[in-house]
């Protein structure tokens, strides 16, 4: 089966973007392709490269950017929100006159528009919807 | 005509549109979930897909009219409702129960209406009041479900 993965909430507050990687994982793992993984709403933040977890805990992020790498996963950013919260890649950076280094976006994330949850929405079998 | 019996390859069929209902459960302010979910109705809305918005629990909140932000500081979003016929967004179903259980009727929300290009451009209205077993009778019939 085709899937697709939204994800509205940030990391750790909320249990939706844990919930959407274990669902995503066991998705893979069972066959099942994965179109994509969008990110809306506070869940751009699980696109930032500069969070630092306790050690002891889960890294959110970077269990995501190593699915992503392993399974060429596609994870979009959307780009509204991102800008909202201080998402960037190196582009936004730049054309935002952000500074050098400012760009935040984590491996295996790129930042697009909402025309990319609209055309998973249009192309899977099944969207999935993780939120509060 | 020797070129007749070449037929160009068939296109593939255009498949058909997928029903998309956005879900709005909360107030308009407060969180960002109903602005956010109007700017994807918005970008979808080009895509050519059926389109309906559902407003249950505090969600019906958001088509009050008269709202004033400006003691928030925030953006007043409500006119964009307004909007939406020109979208081709035709569809708001608001739960009955919900506004009920908020002492609301349809006397207090704004009106939205659209112009029925089926039916001589006559100016209807976008906003129907439906049962909450109505309400999850359309939602069954949805292909996509976003929720906000």
């Amino acid at each position: 089966m085709k899937i697709s993965i939204l994800v509205n909430e940030g990391p750790y507050t909320h249990q939706a973007s844990d919930s959407a990687y274990q669902f995503t994982k066991a998705a893979l793992e069972k066959g099942h392709e994965v179109f994509r993984v969008f990110f809306y709403n506070d869940g751009v933040n699980n696109g930032t490269r500069l969070t630092v977890p306790p050690q002891d805990d889960r890294n959110i992020q970077k269990n995501w950017s190593e699915l992503a790498e392993k399974h060429k996963l596609d994870l979009v950013v959307c780009i509204a929100a991102a800008q909202r919260r201080g998402i960037l890649d190196e582009g936004e950076a730049k054309r935002h006159g952000k500074g050098d280094g400012a760009a935040n976006i984590a491996p295996g994330f790129r930042i697009s528009g909402l025309g990319q949850l609209i055309e998973m929405g249009i192309e899977s079998d099944r969207l999935v919807v993780f939120g509060d | 005509m020797a070129d007749a019996a070449k037929t160009p390859p068939a296109k593939p069929a255009k498949a058909a549109p997928k029903k998309f209902m956005y879900v709005n459960r909360r107030a308009p302010y407060g969180t960002i979930y109903a602005l956010e979910s109007l700017e994807v109705v918005l970008i979808g809305a080009a895509f050519d897909q059926e389109v309906a918005l559902a407003f249950i629990d505090d969600g019906v909140f958001q088509l009050t009219k008269g709202q004033d932000t400006k003691p928030l500081g925030v953006k007043n979003f409500s006119p964009t409702f307004r909007a939406l016929g020109d979208y081709g967004v035709t569809k708001l179903y608001v739960e009955k129960e919900s506004l009920q259980e908020r002492g609301l009727t349809i006397a207090d929300l704004q009106a939205v209406t659209y112009e029925d290009e089926n039916d001589g451009f006559k100016e209807k209205p976008s906003i129907q009041v439906l049962t909450r077993a109505e309400m999850g009778a359309i939602m069954q019939k949805q292909d996509v479900l976003l929720n906000f």
